[in-house]
C-alpha cells in the first residue's frame, strides 16, 4: 500500500464565510504487506481521514492513493443492536450476497478462538465492551479484505479492558497476520501492536517520524526498547 | 399507577357526567347519562357488533394500507433527493384536502363498497407514517454508513440490514399516531354513502332520536381506538426492546 504526497483539504461554509481546512497535506506512507504500521498524532491531524483514503470512501484532492481493497473497524463497535454477535460478524458476507446460514457458518469457528465461544446467540446489548469489540474486530475480518484500517479500535474501553484488548489483538495478528493500518492517539498501544510507528504533525497532517519497532513479541510497555522509542515518538509528536 | 390513576379519571367524569344529566341539566336527546348509554350498549349489543366489524375492518385495512404505503413512499423519498423534493411539498399539500368534500367525491367514484372508505383512511393515515419512518430511515448513524460502504455495500444493501430495520418502529410509531384520525376518516367516509358500519349507525341514529345508540357507537369506536393503539405500541416496544434500544 503506498500513499503518495496526499493532499485533503475540506471546504465549510459559503461565500464570504468559506473556509478551507487542510486535512493532510503532503502525507507519503508505505506499507508493505503483512505489515503493522501504527498512525500517531495529535488530535484532529487527519488520522481518520487518512483511513477512510485507504478504504475508498473518500478521493485525495492531490497525489496518489494506491491500495488493495480496505475494510474499515470504527472507533465505536456500531454492532446492530437487532441482530446476535454471530449475525453482526457475518454481516460482511451478507452484503455481499451470502445467505444468512452461510455468513453464520463462516463466522462460527472464529466465536471460539476469539474468546466469545457461547455468545454467538446473543445481541450486543448482553455483550461487554471488549466482547463487543471483538465481534467488530470478527466482522472485520470476515469481510476477507487483505488489508484492515482500524480507527481507535480500543478508545471507548476503560483502561484495563484495553490493556486486555491489546494483548488479544496482538495475539490476532500474530496467528492471522494482515496488512493493517492502525490509527490511535496513544503511542503505547502504537509501539505494543505495531511493527512500525508513523507520527503525524498536527494540521495539516503529514509523516513527521517513522520509527521501526524491531522488538520481539509478546512485548510488554516496560521493555526497555519500547521505553526508548516512546520517548523519541513523543519528542517527534512535540516537534510535529 | 399510571392505570389507576386513569381509571379514576374515567369514574370521576363519568360520575359527574352522570349527576349533571340526572339534575335536569340538559335535554337526555341531546346528552344522554352515562347509565343510559350503558344499558344501549347491552340492549343493542347485536346491532353494535355486527356495524363495528365492518368499521373495525375498514380502520384495520385502512391502516395497513397507509403502513404498505407510507413505508414504500417513506423509501422512495429516502433514496431520491430529487423525488423528495418534488413529492415532499405534495405530500403535505394532500393533508390540507377537508375529507368532508373529498369523501362524497370518492364514493361517486369508487362505489359505496369498502373501497371509498379504505381510501379515505389510507389518505388521512399514511401521512404521519411517511413523515416517521423518513425520519427514522434518515436517522441512521451516518458512520454505520461508512462501515457498510466500506464492506461494498450497495445501496439495496445498506437499506435491508441496516435503514429498514432501524426504521421500523418509527414506522410503527407513525401508524400509532394515525389510529387516532383513521377512526374520524371512517365515520366521515361513512358518513359520505353506505348501508353499514358504526358512522352509518350513528348518522341513523340522531335523526331517529336515538341519540343513546349514537353515544354507544362513539364508545365501541372510542375502545376500539385505544386497544389499537396500545397494540402498536406494544409491537413497537418489542421491537425496540430485541433492539436493545431499552433494558
Amino acid at each position: 500500500m503506498v500513499l503518495r504526497d496526499v493532499e485533503r483539504v475540506f471546504t465549510t461554509g459559503r461565500g464570504r464565510r468559506t473556509k478551507r481546512i487542510e486535512a493532510l497535506a503532503g502525507l507519503t506512507l508505505r506499507v508493505q504487506p503483512g505489515e503493522v504500521v501504527a498512525v500517531v498524532g495529535p488530535s484532529g491531524c487527519g488520522k481518520t481521514t487518512l483511513l477512510e483514503l485507504v478504504c475508498g470512501l473518500q478521493a485525495p484532492d492531490a497525489g496518489a492513493v494506491e491500495a488493495a481493497p480496505a475494510v474499515l473497524m470504527p472507533q465505536r463497535d456500531l454492532l446492530l443492536p437487532w441482530m446476535d454477535a454471530l449475525d453482526n460478524a457475518g454481516l460482511a458476507r451478507r452484503v455481499a450476497g451470502a445467505s444468512r446460514e452461510e455468513a453464520r457458518v463462516a463466522a462460527r469457528p472464529l466465536f471460539a478462538a476469539f474468546g466469545l465461544e457461547g455468545f454467538e446467540e446473543q445481541r450486543p446489548a448482553a455483550l461487554s465492551g471488549g466482547m463487543r469489540q471483538r465481534v467488530a474486530f470478527l466482522r472485520t475480518l470476515l469481510a476477507g479484505k487483505p488489508v484492515l484500517c482500524l480507527d481507535e479500535p480500543f478508545g471507548a474501553l476503560d483502561a484495563l479492558t484495553r490493556a486486555e484488548m491489546q494483548a488479544w489483538l496482538a495475539c490476532a495478528l500474530a496467528t492471522d497476520p494482515r496488512t493493517t493500518l492502525l490509527v490511535t492517539h496513544d503511542v503505547e498501544e502504537a509501539l505494543l501492536l505495531a511493527d512500525r510507528v508513523a507520527v503525524l504533525s498536527s494540521r495539516p497532517g503529514r509523516v513527521v517520524a517513522e520509527l521501526e519497532v524491531p522488538a520481539p513479541r509478546p512485548r510488554r510497555a516496560t521493555d526497555s526498547a519500547l521505553v526508548a522509542l516512546r520517548e523519541q515518538a513523543m519528542e517527534a509528536l512535540w516537534a510535529g | 399507577m399510571g392505570r389507576l390513576s386513569a381509571a379514576a379519571a374515567v369514574v370521576v367524569l363519568l360520575g359527574a357526567w352522570e349527576l349533571y344529566a340526572r339534575a335536569g341539566g340538559i335535554d337526555e336527546l341531546v346528552l344522554p347519562a352515562p347509565s343510559a348509554i350503558g344499558e344501549t350498549l347491552w340492549t343493542d349489543r347485536g346491532l353494535l357488533a355486527e356495524n363495528f366489524v365492518v368499521t373495525a375492518t375498514e380502520i384495520a385495512g385502512g391502516i395497513a394500507l397507509a403502513l404498505v404505503l407510507g413505508c414504500a413512499l417513506a423509501v422512495a423519498l429516502h433514496v431520491s433527493r430529487p423525488l423528495r423534493g418534488t413529492l415532499y411539498p405534495l405530500l403535505v399539500a394532500s393533508q390540507a384536502i377537508p375529507i368532508v368534500i373529498l369523501a362524497p367525491l370518492l364514493v361517486i367514484w369508487l362505489g359505496f363498497g369498502v373501497l371509498p372508505k379504505l381510501a379515505i383512511i389510507g389518505l388521512v393515515c399514511f401521512f404521519p407514517v411517511v413523515v416517521t419512518t423518513l425520519d427514522g430511515l434518515r436517522a441512521v448513524d451516518p458512520d454505520q454508513r461508512k462501515l457498510l460502504r466500506s464492506m461494498d455495500a450497495s445501496r439495496t444493501a445498506l437499506l435491508r440490514f441496516v435503514e429498514l430495520p432501524a426504521a421500523a418502529p418509527a414506522a410503527l410509531s407513525g401508524a400509532r399516531i394515525a389510529v387516532a384520525v383513521a377512526v374520524v376518516g371512517a365515520v366521515f367516509a361513512e358518513y359520505a354513502g353506505s348501508s353499514k358500519g358504526l358512522g352509518h349507525l350513528m348518522l341513523q341514529a340522531v335523526p331517529q332520536l336515538e341519540t343513546p345508540r349514537a353515544w354507544a357507537a362513539v364508545v365501541v369506536l372510542a375502545t376500539f381506538s385505544v386497544t389499537l393503539f396500545t397494540a402498536l405500541g406494544a409491537l413497537e416496544r418489542r421491537l425496540t426492546h430485541n433492539a436493545g434500544g431499552s433494558p
